[in-house]
């Protein structure tokens, strides 16, 4: 669709996402290369610099230390390069940093870490301002989309000006909110041409020039340190001195909205902080409270500097903030009555409509299968994890990119008594599954690893990835193969089947289960919403024919429902297809032992 | 200082609320100083539960509602409606699209259907449209203007031109779908 977050120059004011105000900070700041790997709330970044066609040269890489260390070598090469990525995506990424810090940069490097407070998208809710304080590199918290864009500016001046990456720390509220960016003002930076020069001692980190970095990294934080007293992100705002408030990033929004009074230290660049600030700021205000998202980021640095903080028992500390938590702290430390929300009454017993596989699912039948199997099933990151719910409850564990097939492996080792499966996405598996395959192979397992390869890294909003033969650029690319690499890494049993196909399924899954070496099974299906297919089938249930036996329920299809009773037998509830979410697997057909699901001819709905 | 308004729009992903609040923010924004929207992405869209909220007036801080300062609650499903309702100002309008999409804890039989649906819905809102949105969509032989029709059911209840919002229209809709989608607005200014 044609909408607001195109870049286009028509007008200086837009509305824009913190996501693509990003992008248009990367484009003014003359960024040359950008590279991530897609996590929600991160995903929307790289495309909307690849769509505006300016010549950034941009990649998914297949994982996110890949695409920090894509960015480091293009740094050093004397190119700007923004790497964005979601926070867990930084623990991926972490390695690289942490040297990162020791050799600098070049050109000017600009890692996005997009958190996940709430955890909306996320399997944890990590608070990833303390990886700048854990590599010592500068960091930026934006709090609307207008700083976003202004701070990924300043980020690449500030890398290249005191010769480290800097960290622009977003979180769903601000990647995901939309607000007004004034483009007026935006004048880029001049780009300074920094050719590459072979320095060693600056960039092979062995331990003697490591050593003599170390000692450069504590003199540019208190370089740093110096900068963030006098750098515009770091503000007073006077209000009344009674109360002192300091904040960061989106929280700084809802402080405003709840204590419009009061008088607020906004930090925008929180590593390091700015002391003599701070403990201005402390000075002149009665009390101190200081209020940020996820954890006491600030708040113990703040103590530790010997600056009294007052203490409150509203739990700010977990899960999202918002103006309705602010507004129960405001009641306990202004003493003002904490705010009613009257009930209408009518929220009682209400059903839960929590995310699940989509109608035509290829993954459904792979759980349904292992379900019936009764395997225990390593899972992993991506949709297929909705499988851990009911009806199919196939799941038992999920930590993070990856981990299903070591987590096999594992329990495998460690004699656990029945059928053991990893289970993986397609992009997962190019992302950082393929090492574990090939830890299975080298250390003699015998799990099995399905494949679960739906042509797209779906949860996320349908990126390309290796295996879809098509680059972020929209370039044709060698289409990897996951069988060649499963059978590359050395695993002799490697099967691919069509994910529809439920027989199949069931047979190939339940003899490579019991089988006394490793295999892969590539269960092969296009993700329904990607493929945007017109129906081709239609299927109903014959009234008369369903024994409402509910085999087909057992799916956990959006698609089937609960229809009719059998006449005389009011307690039971045969089965419906509602023809306006089915798209015609045909799954239901084969679980069907009463013959009751048949295909019908197409019909507009 | 103008007063801020307060839109949430509710739903079953799929269902066009992203687009709507599109519409909705563009709208506002060629009329106001200031405008915010926000939404979550990623597994909230698997047929789950939607929320997109958008605030505008003179000067707006926080992209969230507070609970209970919504102006006006857009569902584009009856059971969602009841889901928010105590979002909802105690003045605030609900508009509700006139449908039932069920969830997948009752369809598999996990959890039983509410049988009062209506009744909650006309004690839930004292003020409250409800606009037969998928059916209007329908008869236009496209199901998924239905986001249209409720932006259009809204507009009546905003104080944004009608010009401003067939131009937000005009700006993000697709040229080939565009006509559709406005027929789709104005059948929903009238219902």
């Amino acid at each position: 669709m044609a909408d607001t977050r195109q870049l286009s120059n028509q007008s200086s004011r837009q509305f824009l996402s913190g996501n693509d105000a990003i992008a248009h900070g990367a484009l003014a700041a003359g960024c040359a290369v950008a590279t991530a790997y897609p996590g929600t709330p991160s995903s929307e970044i790289l495309p909307a610099i690849a769509a505006a066609k300016r010549g950034v040269y941009c990649e998914w890489s297949v994982n996110e230390k890949v695409a920090m260390e894509v960015g480091i070598g293009a740094s050093f090469a004397g190119a700007r390069a923004l790497v964005a990525m979601k926070h867990v995506g930084l623990n991926v990424a972490s390695d690289p940093l942490m040297t990162l810090s020791y050799v600098g940069v070049n050109a000017g490097l600009v890692v996005v870490t997009a958190d996940d407070p709430g955890m909306h998208s996320s399997q944890n809710e990590q608070d990833s301002r303390f990886y700048a304080k854990f590599a010592k590199v500068p960091l930026l918290e934006p709090a609307d989309s207008q700083e976003a864009l202004e701070m990924t500016v300043a980020g690449f001046e500030i890398s290249e000006r005191f010769d480290a990456p800097t960290i622009i720390r977003t979180t769903t509220r601000t990647s995901h909110s939309s607000s007004t960016v004034d483009l007026d003002g935006l004048t880029p930076a001049p780009q300074v041409e920094r050719p590459y020069t072979k320095r060693v001692e600056k960039t092979v980190m062995v331990p003697m020039h490591a050593r003599q970095r170390r000692l450069v990294m504590e003199e540019r934080t208190e370089k740093l340190r110096e900068f963030s007293e006098t750098c515009g992100f770091n503000r007073i705002e006077s209000g009344d001195a009674a109360l002192g408030i300091i904040t960061s990033g989106i929280c700084y929004q809802y402080v405003r909205e709840v204590f419009p009074e009061a008088s607020v230290l906004k930090l925008g660049f929180t590593n390091p902080l700015p002391r003599r600030m701070i403990a201005e700021f402390a000075a002149g205000v009665k009390r101190l409270y200081v209020i940020e998202e996820l954890d006491p980021f600030l708040e113990e640095q703040i103590r530790a500097m010997g600056v009294k903080v007052e203490e409150h028992a509203t739990n700010l500390n977990i899960g999202e903030l918002s103006p309705m938590r602010l507004k129960q702290l405001r009641a306990e430390i202004t003493g003002e009555p904490a705010p009613a929300i009257p009930s209408r009454g009518v929220g009682e017993g209400l059903p839960a409509r929590p995310p699940v596989l989509c109608a035509g699912c290829g993954h459904r039948g792979v759980f349904y299968a292992l379900n019936k199997l009764k395997a225990t099933v390593t899972g992993d990151i991506g949709c297929y994890t909705l499988a851990m719910s009911k009806p199919l409850e196939a799941m038992d564990s999920c930590i993070c990119m990856g981990a299903s097939i070591g987590d096999a492996h594992g329990f495998e080792k460690a004699g656990h008594k029945g059928r053991v499966a990893a289970v993986i996405g397609d992009s997962t598996f190019f992302h950082s599954g393929i090492t574990g395959l090939l830890n299975i192979v080298y250390n003699r397992g015998a799990s099995t690893v399905i494949v679960l390869d739906n042509r797209t890294t779906a949860m996320t909003g349908h990126q390309d990835h290796p295996g879809t033969g098509r680059t972020l650029m929209g370039e044709e690319t060698r289409e990897v193969s996951v069988e060649q690499i499963a059978r590359g890494v050395g695993v002799k049993r490697v099967r691919t089947v069509d994910a529809y196909d439920l027989e199949a399924v069931e047979r190939v899954l339940a003899e490579e289960l019991d089988a006394p070496e490793p295999s892969v099974v590539v269960a092969r299906q296009l993700c329904v919403i990607a493929a945007r297919r017109a129906v081709q089938r239609q299927f109903v249930v014959e009234a008369d024919a369903c024994r409402a036996c509910r085999a087909c329920l057992r799916l956990g299809c959006p698609a089937i429902e609960l229809g009719d009773p059998i006449p005389g037998k009011p307690r039971s509830r045969r089965a419906k297809i509602n023809r306006l979410l089915c798209v015609g697997c045909g799954m239901c057909c084969q679980v069907c032992k009463h013959g009751a699901i048949s295909e019908v001819a197409l019909e507009a709905v | 200082m103008e007063r801020i308004t307060n839109i949430a729009l509710v739903g079953v992903g799929g269902q066009g609320i992203l687009l709507a609040s599109e519409v909705i923010s563009r709208a506002a924004l060629l009329s106001s100083q200031d405008v915010k929207k926000s939404e979550v992405h990623g597994m909230a869209q698997r047929g789950g539960s939607v929320v997109s909220q958008i605030r505008f007036g003179e000067k707006v801080y926080s992209p969230l509602i507070p609970d209970g300062d919504t102006d006006f609650l857009v569902s584009f499903e009856m059971l969602e409606s009841l889901r928010y309702a105590d979002t909802l100002a105690p003045d605030g309008t609900a508009l509700v699209n006139h449908q039932v999409i069920t969830p997948v804890t009752v369809s598999s039989g996990q959890q039983p259907w509410i049988e009062d649906l209506e009744a909650r819905i006309q004690q839930a809102f004292p003020r409250r449209r409800i606009i037969t949105a998928f059916a209007i969509a329908q008869e236009l032989g496209n199901i998924r203007v239905l986001n249209m029709v409720m932006a259009g059911a809204l507009s009546k209840l905003l104080d944004i031109g009608e010009s401003t919002w067939k131009q937000a229209i005009a700006d993000l809709v697709p040229a080939r779908y565009r006509d559709v989608n406005l027929q789709a607005f104005e059948s929903g200014q009238a219902a």
